[in-house]
């Protein structure tokens, strides 16, 4: 069964950041499910040659398909996804986290870089 | 009696792995950083302990969410290592000591920690990093290891109070362990880094020297933080600070810095080790 998504988002109390709760756990398991599967060669072959075809063996709904489609990380963070399992996904497209963490602020790869630097 | 020598604790980021395997150690980018391990290994060299009890948190590799432990205790007498979905190197299984790991998980519950007992236990980079770090030159190492898990994936997650108190706990188990051998306590992640969201890339410099500090002299002060409170000032993944706090725990006597090096940045994330003798 595919599960319904929640359009209500658990409120950020620390800006720009995701609490992976109980709440974002239950939206996001069949997600996170897929992404763990991808621990195997295999997983990560048949997602990468038919990723809808993968995502609909895992119930996500639509708009998690989506987001997996398009890698877009913030929105699977909203609907669910946890870091941790989204990496083995974007992994699988070759995407560090420093590419990860460009995506996610708008930067370029080198603006982010540069950004992670300055702190030293 | 077995002693506890001292608590080892270490970032555990991914790249750390590949720019071993590919020996990148005197690249200008990893130098700064492998430098800092040095006077580490001299320690180890000298003292050469005869087990490492390693506090980590499992990325998706052994637990799920289906079946996730807040602290889960091996017990197996190897470890094994596996693909974790994106391209680090798997090994040899790592030494394990089902004894000793039994001799743990009878003292910590007999005193209320009522941990998750695993006779099969995957370990990822969380464990495998710090101890190529560690042991630079034979992987796996002579070293008998007693892996104990923490869950920093799902929130609630154990509050850093507990975590200092698991690492009491398991000094205590030691200490009634009954032969002489030297035990180093590792605890691996950190220091401040978050890897998603918006604030994406948020390093906290300030932080991470007040826990060196802390952790040395005043471990209470993290202790006293909420896990919230963790997230927001070491970011989302900084809160793997969780699991120096529990090393430090497990140190009961008079507490001496033996070395600590930071660097900015390794990857994403603000890069720490610190070593304390404990006499």
């Amino acid at each position: 069964m595919i599960a319904a998504i929640p359009t209500t988002q658990t409120p950020q109390l620390i800006p720009g950041t995701y609490i992976f709760d109980g709440r974002m756990a239950m939206k996001g398991y069949n997600l996170n499910r897929m992404c763990y599967s991808f621990n195997s060669a295999d997983n990560r072959k048949k997602f990468k040659n038919f990723p809808e075809a993968y995502c609909h063996s895992y119930n996500l709904a639509p708009e998690q398909i989506h987001a997996v489609t398009d890698l877009d990380v913030l929105r699977l963070l909203q609907l669910g996804g946890n870091i941790y399992y989204l990496a083995k996904l974007t992994g699988i497209y070759g995407m560090t986290v420093q590419d990860l963490g460009a995506q996610q602020t708008g930067l370029s790869l080198d603006e982010f870089r540069a950004m992670l630097v300055a702190q030293a | 009696m077995a002693r506890i020598i001292g608590a080892l604790t270490s970032s555990h980021i991914p790249s750390i792995g590949n720019a071993i395997s590919n020996g990148k150690q005197e690249d200008a980018y990893w130098k700064p950083f492998f430098d800092g391990y040095q006077p580490v290994l001299r320690w180890l060299e000298r003292e050469k302990p005869d087990v490492a009890i390693v506090l980590y948190n499992d990325h998706g590799l052994n637990f799920f969410l289906n079946n996730l432990p807040t602290f889960a205790v091996g017990a197996a007498s190897e470890y094994t290592t596996k693909d974790e979905g994106w391209g680090l190197p798997v090994f040899p299984p790592y030494k394990g000591y089902p004894e000793m790991s039994w001799h743990v998980i009878e003292s910590l519950i007999a005193q209320d920690f009522d941990i998750a007992m695993c006779q099969e236990m995957a370990m990822d980079h969380a464990f495998i990093n710090p101890m190529r770090l560690f042991w630079p030159t034979e992987n796996p190492p002579a070293i008998k290891t007693i892996p104990v898990a923490i869950n920093t994936v799902q929130f609630p997650l154990p509050r850093p109070a507990r975590c200092y108190a698991l690492g009491k706990a398991i000094g205590n188990a030691v200490a009634s362990w009954p032969t002489e051998e030297k035990v180093v306590v590792i605890g691996t992640g950190g220091m401040s880094h978050q890897l998603d969201g918006e604030r994406a890339g948020f390093i906290n410099k300030k932080f991470d020297e007040m826990c060196m500090e802390a952790l040395l002299n005043n471990p209470e002060k993290l202790a006293g933080f909420s896990s919230l409170e963790l997230v927001r000032e070491a970011g989302a993944q900084g809160a793997e600070i969780i699991m120096w706090l529990a090393a430090r725990g497990a140190l009961h006597g008079k507490v001496s810095r033996i070395h600590s090096s930071y660097h900015i940045p390794i990857s994403n994330t603000a890069a720490g080790v610190l070593a304390l003798a404990n006499n």
